[in-house]
Parts: C-alpha cells; sequence; structure tokens
C-alpha cells in the first residue's frame, strides 16, 4: 500500500514536471504542472497518514543508484512522516493557487518551464529530505531542494533585485551545507554510507566535546536554513522577489526542514543533551521571536513583512523544542513532550497561516502590481474574498482565540509554566524571561497584523493602483479557502491532532510514549493539570454569544436603523487619501520606544516657496533604521571576501606561459602527495 | 444544566454591572474634584439613549466596521463568563484559563484597532497605533504576573488559584502575590484605558487612544462597544479582587450565600473604583512615550514576582 503509494508520488512529481518540459506555457501546461504537484503531495500526504496510523517506520533502498556512497535508502519513521504531511498540507493549496497565479509569467516575465519543473521537483526533493535513511540520501536530498528552490527563487531572473537575492540565498544555503557535511562526517567518523540507524547507535560512545561540537554544527547548519537570528538575512530578500506561491511553499515548508533536521539530529540521532543545549536553542529561539516580529513592524513591503514573521515564527518553534530539551535533560519526560508538542503543533500551525498569508499577499501584488503597502488600501471592498482569507490568517498568526495560532502558544506557555520545576534555579529562571519574550513576541505580531491588514485593506485606496484592483480568479481563492479552512480546524480541534504528535515524538531520544497524564479530549489539559483549556468550547460559545447579540437587539427592540455619511475630518468639505494613517505612521510608536535597537536615522529637506516660509512647496523625508546584523556582521565578512579574492586574482596574468607553469606545478605537487600518502 | 446556568448568569451579572461601575468611579472622581457630578447610573441612561439613535457610518467603512462591534463585545461577554465574579470555582473552570481569558481580550483590542482603521480618518489611525502599542508592551507583563500567581496555585485555571488562595490564605500576603497584585494593577489602568495611560473622560486628538479609535462610532455600534469597555474595566477589577483576595466568594450554591458574595462582590469593586478615582485625581496623564517606561516597571515588578515565588518555594 505504502508503496504503491510512493511510486505513485514519484510518478506524479514526474509528470508534472514533464508536463511543464512539454507544454511550458498555456493553461493546459499550468494546470498540469499543479495536477502533477498535487497528486504528488496528496500521495505523500496519505503516505506520512499511513505511517504515524501503523506506529512502524518503513523502509527501502535502492543500492545500485549511486553504489559507490552505499546507495539510496528510504526510511520513513513518524517525525519524518510528520514532516510529509507537513508537505502535502502546504504543497496543495498552493498548487492550486499556483496554476492562476503563474499566468502572469505568460508574457515572458519568467520562464514557465522552469517554474513548473521546478516546483515540481522541489517538492519531491523535500520529500526526499524528510524520508532520507542515510547520510548520503539526506545530503543529496537537501542539496536537491536547495537547487531547485533557488531556480524557483530567480523565476523573475530579469529583475535586477531578483539575482541578488537569489545570490544570498545560494551562498547561505551551501554554508549550511557546508556545515551539515562536517557534522555528517564526524558523527559517522567519515563513513559517507553510513545510515541513520547506525549513527544513531554509534552516537552514544562519543566523547562529549565532540558531542557538543556536533550539536553546534548542527545548530548552525539547520538554523540557516531554518532563519534564526543572526542567520536569518536571506528569508526577507528571498521570499519578496520569488512567485507568491513558491514563497509560501519556503516559508511554510522549506524553512521547516531546517526544524526537521534539528529534531532528527539533536534529538533522535544524538539522543538529546545537556541541558544547555536546551538553554541554547530556547535562547535562540526566543532571540529570533522578538527580533523577527520588531523587523516586521518596521517593514512597508508586504512580502518582506511576511518573510520577518517567518523568522518570528521560527522562534516561537524553538522556543517549545528548547524547553523540550531542557526538560528531557533534566528527566521531566510530560513537560518535555508537551514543549515538543507545542513546537511541532506551531510548526504545523505556521505553515498554515503563513502559507495563506503569502498566497494572501501575492493576490494582493497579482492585483496592484506593488508589494509596498502604503500605496495599498481599500481592497476589501474590491478584493472581498482575499480580505476575508488574509483577516483569518492575520488572525491566526496574532494567536487570536478560536484559531490554530493560539493553541499552539498555549502549549508553549503552558510548557514554559511548568518550568518551576526544574531543579537548577539558574537553568529555571530562563523560563519566566522566556514567557515574557513569547508574551512579547505575540503582542507585537498583533500590533504588526493590526497594521498589515488594516493598511492594505481597509479605508480608501491610496493610488489608482490600489483602485483598480480587482479580485483573483477562483482557484486562486481555492487555495486560500482551503489554508482558511485548516487554520480554523487546527484551531477547533487539536485534541484530534495533539495526541499524533505525541505519537510522533514515541521513542525519538528516549521518550516514552504518551504518558497517561495527557488528557486530551475536548478540554486541553498539560501534565498534572497545570492548565486547562478547550478550544471547541470557546469557538462554540463566541458563536453563539455573536449569534445572540442581534437577536437580543430585536428582543429589546433597539433601533435598527443605518445611515451612510462622509467620514468627520473635522470639518473639511472632503476626504483624501493622503488625509489616512500610513503604515509608517502606525509604527511609529513601537519605533521609539524600540528606539536603541532601531536607531532610526531621519533626513527631512523641506523645499520653501521663493517668497515666504510660510509656504512649503515640497517636502521630502526619509527614514531609515540600522540593519544591525547587515551592517555589522555580514558586511565585515563579504570585504573580508572581496579582499582575499583580490589577492588570489594576482595569480591570473593572463599570460598563457605562467598558466601551464601553475599546471605543470599542480600536475608535480599532486602526484608527490599521492605518492607520499600510498 | 444548572451549571451552564451558573455560567450566563455570572456574565449576565457583570454585563449588568459594569455600566454602573464605570459611573461609580467617574461620580467619586467629580467628588474628589469638588463637582457635583452626575449620577452613578448615569452611563445605564447614556446606553439606552445611544441604542434608541440611528447609526451613521462613514462611506469608507466596509463590513469590517459594521462587525466589530458585535466581535468586540462578544470577546468581551465571553470572558465575563469565565471569570469567578461571585461563584468559584466555576463549573466550566476548564474551559478557558488565564492564559485564554488573556487571549479573548486581545481579540477585542485587534478588532477594536481594525476598526479604528477602517473609516480612514487620522484619528482612527493614531488611536489604532497607540493601542496596538500599548497592548503588546503589556502583554509580557500581564504573561508574568499569570505565571507568578500560577506557581502559587500550581495551576493557570481561574477555578484552582481562587480555590488555592481560600485554602491557604497566607498566600495572599507572599510577595510574589503582591508584586504581581501590583504589576497586574499597572496593567489594568494601560489596558482599561484609565489615567495615566489614557484619559478616559477627554477628546483631545493629542491625548487620546481609546476615544480615537471610536470616533467615527455612534448609536448602536458605539453602545455596544461603551458597553464592552465598561464591561472590560469590571472584568479586570474583578481578577484584581478575586485571585488575590477570594474571601467572599460563594462556594456552594445556596441563594444565601451567593446574595451574600454578590454583595462583597460590590463592596470589592466599589473598593478599587475608590482606588482608581483618587489615583485619577491624583497623577497627570503620562506623555504617550512615557507609558512604556510605566510598563516596564510592572514588567519588572512582574519577574521579581516569579523570581521571588520561585526561591520561596
Amino acid at each position: 500500500m505504502i508503496d504503491t503509494l510512493f511510486i505513485g508520488m514519484i510518478l506524479a512529481y514526474g509528470f508534472g514536471a514533464s508536463a511543464a518540459l512539454v507544454f511550458g506555457r498555456g493553461s493546459i501546461g499550468r494546470w498540469l504542472v499543479a495536477v502533477g504537484s498535487v497528486l504528488g503531495a496528496g500521495a505523500g500526504l496519505a503516505i506520512g497518514i499511513a505511517v504515524i496510523a501503523a506506529g512502524t517506520p518503513v523502509e527501502a533502498s535502492i543500492p545500485g543508484l549511486f553504489s559507490f556512497a552505499g546507495g539510496l535508502l528510504v526510511r520513513l519513521d513518524s517525525l519524518g512522516a510528520f514532516f510529509l504531511i507537513l508537505i502535502g498540507l502546504g504543497a496543495i493549496p498552493t498548487a492550486l493557487y499556483g496554476a492562476s497565479y503563474s499566468k502572469t509569467y505568460e508574457d515572458g516575465r519568467g520562464s514557465l518551464r522552469q517554474l513548473g519543473l521546478m516546483l515540481n521537483l522541489f517538492l519531491f526533493s523535500m520529500s526526499l529530505v524528510v524520508m532520507a535513511g542515510n547520510i548520503f540520501t539526506f545530503l543529496f536530498a537537501w542539496e536537491c531542494m536547495s537547487l531547485t528552490s533557488y531556480f524557483l527563487v530567480i523565476t523573475e531572473a530579469n529583475e535586477p533585485e531578483t539575482l541578488g537575492a537569489g545570490s544570498w540565498y545560494l551562498a547561505m544555503a551551501h554554508i549550511s551545507l557546508v556545515f551539515l557535511t562536517i557534522l555528517f562526517l564526524l558523527l559517522s567518523g567519515g563513513d559517507w554510507s553510513a545510515s541513520f540507524n547506525s549513527l544513531r547507535s554509534g552516537a552514544a560512545v562519543l566523547s562529549s566535546p565532540l558531542r557538543n561540537v556536533l550539536f553546534v554544527l548542527a545548530l548552525i547548519g539547520f538554523g540557516l536554513k531554518a532563519g534564526i537570528v543572526p542567520l536569518h538575512v536571506w528569508l526577507p530578500l528571498a521570499h519578496p522577489v520569488a512567485p507568491s506561491h513558491v514563497s509560501a511553499l519556503m516559508s511554510g515548508v522549506l524553512i521547516k526542514m531546517g526544524i526537521y533536521g534539528l529534531l532528527r539530529v539533536v534529538l533522535d540521532l544524538l539522543g538529546g543533551g545537556p541541558a544547555w543545549w536546551g538553554g541554547v536553542v530556547l535562547g535562540v529561539g526566543s532571540v529570533s521571536a522578538v527580533l523577527g516580529v520588531l523587523y516586521a513592524l518596521m517593514e512597508h513591503d508586504l512580502k518582506r513583512l511576511l518573510a520577518f514573521h517567518s523568522v518570528e515564527n521560527i522562534g516561537i518553534i524553538l522556543i517549545g523544542i528548547g524547553a523540550g530539551l531542557i526538560f528531557r535533560s533534566y528527566g521531566l519526560i510530560t513537560l518535555a513532550l508537551l514543549g515538543f508538542i507545542g513546537g511541532l503543533y506551531h510548526t504545523l500551525n505556521h505553515a498554515v497561516f503563513k502559507g495563506l498569508l503569502f498566497l494572501g499577499a501575492g493576490s494582493v501584488l497579482h492585483a496592484t502590481h506593488t508589494r509596498n503597502v502604503e500605496k495599498m488600501g481599500g481592497l476589501i471592498k474590491s478584493m472581498p474574498w482575499t480580505a476575508f482569507f488574509f483577516l483569518i490568517g492575520a488572525a491566526a498568526i496574532s494567536a487570536l482565540p478560536p484559531l490554530n495560532g493560539f493553541v499552539s502558544e498555549w502549549l508553549v506557555f503552558q510548557a514554559l509554566l511548568g518550568g518551576f520545576q526544574i531543579p537548577k534555579p539558574e537553568m529555571a529562571i530562563i523560563m519566566p524571561l522566556a514567557v515574557g519574550m513569547l508574551a512579547l513576541t505575540s503582542g507585537l505580531a498583533a500590533a504588526c497584523f493590526v497594521k498589515a491588514f488594516g493598511i492594505t485593506f481597509l479605508a480608501i485606496p491610496r493610488s489608482p493602483e490600489a483602485e483598480q484592483a480587482h479580485e483573483s480568479s477562483w482557484s486562486m481563492r481555492l487555495g486560500m479557502g482551503m489554508f482558511a479552512v485548516l487554520c480554523v480546524a487546527l484551531g477547533v480541534l487539536p485534541f484530534a491532532v495533539v495526541p499524533q504528535l505525541s505519537r510522533v515524538m514515541t521513542g525519538l531520544g528516549g521518550l516514552p510514549a504518551s504518558p497517561a497524564a495527557f488528557s486530551f479530549n475536548l478540554t486541553l489539559q498539560s501534565p498534572a493539570a497545570f492548565g486547562q483549556m478547550s478550544p471547541p468550547i470557546i469557538a462554540l460559545g463566541l458563536v453563539v454569544i455573536l449569534g445572540l447579540i442581534p437577536v437580543g437587539m430585536r428582543i429589546f427592540r433597539i433601533n435598527q436603523k443605518r445611515r451612510v455619511s462622509a467620514t468627520w475630518a473635522c470639518g473639511q468639505i472632503s476626504q483624501t487619501p493622503r488625509m489616512e494613517y500610513t503604515a509608517t505612521a502606525f509604527a511609529e510608536p513601537l519605533r521609539r520606544v524600540f528606539a536603541q535597537l532601531f536607531r532610526p536615522t531621519k533626513e527631512l529637506s523641506i523645499d520653501f516657496h521663493p517668497d515666504s516660509k510660510y509656504f512649503v512647496q515640497s517636502i521630502e523625508y526619509r527614514s531609515e533604521i540600522l540593519p544591525w546584523f547587515e551592517r555589522f556582521l555580514y558586511r565585515p565578512l563579504l570585504e573580508m571576501f572581496h579582499f582575499s579574492a583580490r589577492q588570489v586574482r594576482r595569480l591570473q596574468s593572463g599570460s598563457l606561459h605562467l598558466y601551464l607553469l601553475y599546471t605543470s606545478l599542480a600536475l608535480v605537487l599532486l602526484l608527490v602527495v599521492a605518492r607520499w600518502i600510498k | 444544566m444548572m451549571s451552564f446556568l451558573l455560567e450566563i448568569g455570572q456574565g449576565l451579572l457583570a454585563l449588568a454591572l459594569a455600566p454602573g461601575l464605570v459611573g461609580f468611579v467617574r461620580w467619586i472622581k467629580a467628588r474628589l474634584q469638588a463637582r457635583r457630578g452626575a449620577v452613578p447610573w448615569q452611563p445605564y441612561f447614556e446606553l439606552a439613549k445611544l441604542f434608541g439613535k440611528d447609526v451613521v457610518i462613514s462611506s469608507n467603512a466596509s463590513w469590517l466596521f459594521r462587525a466589530a462591534p458585535y466581535i468586540i463585545f462578544g470577546s468581551t461577554l465571553a470572558v465575563a463568563c469565565l471569570v469567578p465574579t461571585i461563584f468559584a470555582p466555576l463549573p466550566g473552570d476548564g474551559v478557558g484559563d488565564l492564559l485564554a481569558v488573556v487571549y479573548l481580550l486581545l481579540l477585542g483590542t485587534f478588532f477594536l484597532a481594525l476598526a479604528g482603521l477602517d473609516p480612514g480618518t487620522a484619528f482612527g489611525g493614531m488611536g489604532s497605533s497607540r493601542e496596538m502599542t500599548i497592548a503588546a508592551i503589556a502583554e509580557p507583563t500581564i504573561a508574568l504576573a499569570i505565571f507568578g500567581l500560577a506557581l502559587g496555585a500550581g495551576s493557570t485555571n481561574l477555578g484552582r488559584i481562587v480555590t488555592n488562595t481560600l485554602a491557604n490564605p497566607i498566600l495572599a500576603l507572599s510577595p510574589g502575590y503582591l508584586l504581581a497584585f501590583a504589576a497586574l494593577f499597572i496593567v489594568t489602568l494601560a489596558e482599561t484605558g484609565r489615567l495615566p495611560v489614557d484619559n478616559p473622560s477627554t477628546h483631545l486628538e493629542l491625548t487620546m487612544i481609546h476615544e480615537a479609535m471610536i470616533l467615527e462610532y455612534s448609536g448602536r455600534y458605539l453602545a455596544l462597544i461603551e458597553w464592552a469597555a465598561g464591561l472590560k474595566l469590571l472584568i479586570f477589577f474583578s481578577l484584581l479582587a478575586n485571585l488575590f483576595v477570594p474571601q467572599g466568594l460563594a462556594t456552594t450554591l445556596t441563594p444565601t450565600s451567593l446574595l451574600m458574595a454578590g454583595f462583597i462582590f460590590i463592596g470589592k469593586l466599589a473598593f478599587l473604583g475608590v482606588v482608581t478615582a483618587v489615583l485619577e485625581t491624583r497623577v497627570a496623564k503620562l506623555r504617550l512615550f512615557r507609558v512604556p517606561e510605566l510598563l516596564s516597571v510592572s514588567f519588572v515588578l512582574a519577574l521579581l514576582s516569579v523570581i521571588s515565588s520561585f526561591l520561596l518555594r
């Protein structure tokens, strides 16, 4: 059954990829590409569900292929299956959406052949990453995933910013690969072909300094992909320039591969570690969460804003996982399980609501041809469906009940609140700090999404483009609608999801099967009854109350008349968009509150009328915030790189004789070395 | 069925008392400022009048502007059903804990801020921006104060906290509880738009926050929002009163105990109302950019509360 589905998945992605090559442009080609991705992702989803339901890993190997490195080995356990489900849930709506969205490339701005081919290969290589059972398969799939996503990012290759962003992404992806290669070679003692099973048994006897080095390598290597601070710089560059449905996949699913890798290596292969590992993960997570949302607040490019929120949410996921690692090291198993479950649940939720938000941003971009929120406004009237779906996504990411973001943040909060059980006070004190950071993050996220939704969709259009906006096509709305339904479902039905997540974690790093202390029925209850909450009853209560208010108003014969009139503008006759509040102004108080971080610089140049300084002809205002990481971390690195490149360039004289000398010298040197090694 | 009725009854009681509480604070304030002031039950007349008026909405506004008052009122009423006012532990104690209460209130704030942006005036945007800034900065304090309370009781459930404090009354005097109380009191002032954070009785564009957001509302929509704002004040007061000093809450379902608890509850509200009124006549409004400093004070208090609970365990 699973074998058939697996072959079906390969065939479906292959079908989608070849359809792109055969048809290229045209609606038939775009739809066949989407059909391939949907079927492939659907098969992956089914495999994932089957494996979690069965609870036993499935294995398959093709030793003949790449036999020099031990052959391809596929082994899917329930952790991999969870991420396979994640890929499926993220890919199906985005592929449907993409079928219509990619119509915009019919005019030749990007190659539809490349887009369709790479999309299917990308989805397949991600599926292979979570199924990999040995080092070679994992690194091979990982590299395929990075390369195919690079080609997806540079779909609009003619835009000047695209290639720059693509290069950043490619460079960061390969730095990640370097770290991961070192990690796996150290872990296996240099054996390329080692399977994960043998690594797991071998890791127990490694010395503890080596294990610490491996942990740091894993955190950096996988953190680069996940986008933790300060390794996040590629996200706000690459997400905005990619086609929007690709951004949705990258932000929703691709960066989660970093989380998968971290769990696989640190928890599964290494079997967990000392408490400070968890402390580092928790600290990195808290910093990423707060800085991510703070930078998002200052952003007025809708897709860059969402990219920074990915950094924030990766932070929240890592807070959960870090807490889990800490609890595990102290033997507090139920709490550890709660932390991991919170992290995994947020992983799933983030894929859903961030997918939805990126698709919504794509529809807005499609309709207005701008990503600058200052030029939008009033779209709720011209694009009612998109606005409604985006609002659901915005409320979900702000952790508002009864949607999904609330449930996972609640679980993470509950795990952190259990921190007082940690015997070491210096470790326990981290927990309240993390609680504060997480709460600040969710408050700021709510502020940021009031800004993002309010300025984009409400009030009056701020530009002619926004005025002429139109609603997206049905398949784009279908894609967003599927995500929106998932947002509500995951928010209202956690009791169906949480037990499955505890099954996923069973056996990883010695975590036992779901202990009896978990009772997840209608009410969500954390171990040792620390807190209880019932999302379905809250949702039901809200719906009932909302329904009863109008009924009550009828019963009490409240005046139901309504008149429409102009907005009151202090006696002014007409109201123009220039009187509206802008996104910059909206974020100004927070910019001042966090001025130490942002270090805003202001430039104001006023052009007065020559006759009187009381008449202003034009005002130019420019304000920037200090990009700490780009300036103080990456710029010196880049300068060093450029400097060494300049030094190396001296070797190049252009003289053929000199080059022949180099070649012969290199040959002699190689021969000597080869001889010596023998 | 009985428990269900109790839950609803609590919510309705809070709903009925809320305008009176607002009027009472105003009345005390007027007296302290040597004015005669309107009668404490004036807000009931105001609500009745607003409910009778036509609604005028901006031509720029969308469906969100019309839906927001219901969502704000509904979410606040839902919270009022969860928070113990006269009886604890409530049968629906497992429906929503303190965290759920906080996030349900944030749901109302979120839609209020969106509704402020919808008509497209600068006032609304200004109010929304300020409201969300303050809400965001107050959030960590609330979470930590919850942590401090939960540490003592071993649960974030409201009912558990109350019964635990009832069983060990000395707990209410522990430094963890006292510091958490101080932190939550400051947050209450910020979240419910009282001085020194926001001035509930001004319509001056430089200072207003809450009033700026709802400037475009009228008629029954305004009535719903005003009522919800009063309810929010009452919710925060009952959290302060019943979580820290649960004495007087009914624990058995008899008419006399409920009646008794009702009177004690009104007494507690009146006490907090007087404290607020005195405070509001004594302090001036802070500049907006000073408010974060006040809130960081409350954050430090909450953090100290948690740390002292850790150390004293």
